[in-house]
């Protein structure tokens, strides 16, 4: 049996392990007078099968997942003659898609030699092997797990105790995905990153002021040799994120003052789910909005004061970019405002302060972590998009400080770099990595001075 | 029925009366009709005239048809069950109530023979003069000094910090708190004690000068110790300030009160003299609520 199919199997037989547990702690309650006499809710008789019933059983199944392949692949390849063993990875990797090819059918047998179409004939009767053995393992272990489980349902034995600390592991091998997704991300990157830095010193890289990094592909091509540095990516960046900050901020901010203190029941529950939605239009969207709206109108208008503007514009991205991340702004201020004490509120109001001077003096401070919290998500949001920029900013790295330039983004230039075809070892390839590096560092720095800022100019109340 | 009988009562010998009440004279039941208070609810040149308030929530009723007068520099207590409305008529004396949307006040509220209710009405300038302190010590998470140098500030009270400085010593030492905090001033007053924390709000609201202090069950969260801190400091203040106190403790109002005031349900049932409302109350619902047959 397939997998996939094993999956759903397990299920089954842990609902019904459930089921038998759940009907025999009843059975054995009945006769000492209720279930109060067991040590435990039959819930938890129940849920405790399930468990040791599942949990083996998934664990043994995706081990057998995780090394099948390898064990079969060896097995198949010691078998060969020794002359046609291969000489390197690359010749082995080729030698094995023969053998799967042959065995799915896909490649005629006439064309390889005999032994590698008794080869594929030998993988064909090992998965087939190997997919029952696993079939009859994983439901045997299943079900002597919902056995064992069942014959433990005894009023003196305590499940409760068992249930909670299996699920105290899972909600931990949960929280441990994200994180261990994340230290993955990080070393995948900065792996690249230094082979990156052995083709391209890091010096220029970091301090170099023009980025165009088309290599040349062949020795006698006449073209660049590259240049790769990164400032004026970093500039385009951070000019667009600061002039969607500059949008977002004040906006978002003034809007969930005006949602919490101000506006009626009624108007916010008009309000606050509409504003909501801009996060939720997707950035295509916006860009197209960027690009065939706004950028334009942004050119129009600097014509007519007599100013130069171009047709994509760091102002146009940037402007939009602020009403998409307004709502990151607006709805986190607007709930940690809301969370401020009432008996705050009412001590400044009594002492005669106006409403505005209250928000200001006293709410304003003591909601601070969580405006900066709405403020850093916005920003890290900024920072990262990329469809808006793309559509609306251009691919023209300039070095500028001019909102009505074209400038470009160090997301755009991963996503330039990294689409279509490419070899992995060029500089122009590895170049995206070195970015994305940047980028999570910037980020990290990011998060890291706004909770300096917070730590020192935060109210604690409670 | 009584009806806001001022001088009504004759004068007698207060512990006759203890020892064997004279159930004739008291209305007898537990009735109440709207708008009559036994005992003294009048005064001569009060600080506060409220005639015929009438406090709604929506279309529910809290307070109905409360006639009442507080004297200048009198300490006057509010007691009664709890959601007698006792609170929301305190609210009503500096609109601390106008935050409360469904909240509407009838009738006419003066002070000093200005309507508090006046729709040009100043709330800011109103609030200034009654401060207000509440029943959950309610400090600002910042400074000690800041905390009472907050409504100096808004009012612009000090031209210089020298000023502000003499505003928040006073203030504090009026509070008693000075000697205990004149070192920590920059210390957060979050980290003080629950005690010394209301009496930092006292000084809070000292410290705009007002000349009316509502007290929302000041007490209510301190330990005996505290509780006689802060009553000890009321009748300190009592000279220069006209003090409301709302209090569930029928000792503390005993204590620190000049008149008593009974509420129940939304009704001002009677105004008296504070040992008058103690030794010998002239209604039966007051008589039952300090005996503790309810409340």
């Amino acid at each position: 049996m397939q997998t996939a199919n094993l999956l759903p199997l397990i299920l089954v037989i842990a609902v019904i392990a459930y089921g038998l547990a759940y009907m025999r702690s009843r059975t054995v309650a009945g006769p000492l007078g209720g279930i109060r006499n067991l040590k435990a809710l039959p819930f938890y008789y129940a849920a405790r099968a399930a468990l040791w019933c599942a949990i083996p059983a998934l664990i043994v199944l995706s081990a057998w997942a995780a090394f099948e392949g390898k064990v079969i692949q060896n097995l198949v390849v010691g078998s060969l003659p020794s002359e046609l063993l291969p000489q390197s990875a690359g010749e082995a990797s080729l030698l094995m898609s023969q053998i799967n090819n042959v065995a799915a059918g896909k490649l005629n047998p006439n064309f390889v030699p005999a032994d590698v179409v008794g080869a594929a004939d030998k993988l064909g009767a090992l998965n087939a092997q190997s997919s029952q053995f696993k079939t009859v393992l994983v439901v045997l272990i299943a079900v002597l797990g919902a056995a064992f489980a069942w014959s433990r349902v005894q009023p003196q034995i305590n499940a409760r105790e068992n249930v909670e600390r299996t699920l105290r592991w899972i909600f931990f091998a949960c929280a441990a995905v994200a994180v261990l997704t994340t230290v993955g991300i990080v070393f995948s990157v900065i792996f690249e990153t230094v082979r990156f830095f052995g083709k391209v010193p890091i010096t220029e890289f970091l301090f170099g002021t023009s980025w165009s990094p088309q290599t040349a592909l062949r020795a006698d091509q006449v073209g660049s040799d590259g240049a790769f540095g990164i400032i004026p990516l970093f500039t385009g960046t951070l000019l667009i994120s600061a002039i969607a900050l500059l949008v977002a901020v004040p906006t978002g901010l003034l809007s969930a003052v005006y949602l919490s203190e101000y506006a009626s029941k009624s108007a916010r529950s008009v309000i606050k789910p509409l504003l909501e939605m801009l996060a939720g239009v997707p950035t295509v969207v916006y860009g197209f909005f960027a690009a065939l709206t706004v950028a334009p109108f942004i050119r129009d208008l600097a014509e007519m004061v007599g100013l130069e503007a171009s047709s994509q514009s760091a102002l146009a991205a940037g402007l939009v970019m602020g009403i998409m991340i307004i709502p990151f702004v607006s709805s986190l201020s607007d709930d940690v405002i809301n969370a401020v004490p009432r008996t705050l509120r009412d001590g400044s109001l009594a002492l005669g302060a106006t409403q505005s001077e209250t928000m200001k003096n006293v709410i304003f401070p003591a909601a601070l972590p969580g405006i900066m919290g709405g403020i850093l998500l916005a920003a890290s949001r900024a920072i990262g998009e990329t469809m808006i920029v793309v559509m609306a900013a251009g691919l023209a790295a300039n070095l500028t400080a001019n909102p009505l330039d074209s400038v470009t983004t160090v997301t755009v230039q991963i996503v330039t770099l990294l689409t279509g075809d490419q070899e992995f070892d060029s500089a122009k390839t590895l170049a995206a990595f070195a970015l994305g590096m940047m980028l999570f560092i910037l980020t990290l720095a990011l998060n890291m001075i706004a909770l300096k800022v917070v730590r020192k100019y935060r109210e604690q109340y409670d | 029925m009584n009806s806001m009988n001022t001088a009504a009562m004759p004068a007698q010998n207060v512990s006759e009366k203890v020892a064997k009440p004279v159930i004739d004279e008291k209305p007898e039941t537990a009735v109440i009709t709207e708008g009559s208070t036994v005992g003294q609810p009048f005064a001569d040149d009060p600080k506060f005239k409220l005639r015929n308030v009438e406090v709604f929530y929506g279309e529910n009723p809290a307070i109905k048809n409360i006639s009442l007068d507080i004297g200048r520099n009198e300490v006057i207590a509010f007691i009664g069950p709890s959601g007698c409305g006792k609170s929301t008529f305190l609210r009503c004396l500096n609109r601390m109530n106008d935050s409360i949307d469904i909240c509407r006040v009838k009738g006419s509220l003066m002070l000093d023979d200005q309507d508090i209710y006046d729709p040009k009405r100043d709330v800011v300038e109103l609030r200034a003069r009654v401060g207000m302190v509440f029943q959950k010590p309610n400090p600002f998470p910042k400074s000690i000094y800041d905390n009472v140098a907050y409504g100096p500030r808004i009012h612009g009270l000090a031209n210089r910090k020298s000023d502000l400085d003499d505003i928040v010593e006073n203030s504090l030492r009026k509070a008693g708190l000075w000697d205990e905090v004149k070192d920590r001033l920059d210390a957060t007053a979050t980290g003080m004690s629950g005690g010394q924390q209301q009496r930092l709000c006292i000084a809070r609201a000292i410290a705009v000068s007002p000349e009316v202090i509502l007290m929302d069950e000041p007490c209510s969260a301190l330990d005996p110790i505290a509780t006689a801190k802060v009553e000890e400091l009321i009748a300190e203040m009592s000279e220069s300030y006209t003090i409301v106190i709302v209090t569930h403790s029928m000792q503390q109002a005993a204590r620190v009160s000049d008149r008593t005031a009974y509420f129940h349900l939304g009704h001002l049932v009677e105004v008296n003299d504070t040992d008058k409302v103690f030794t010998a109350p002239d209604h039966q619902l007051t008589e039952s609520y300090i005996t503790g047959r309810f409340g």
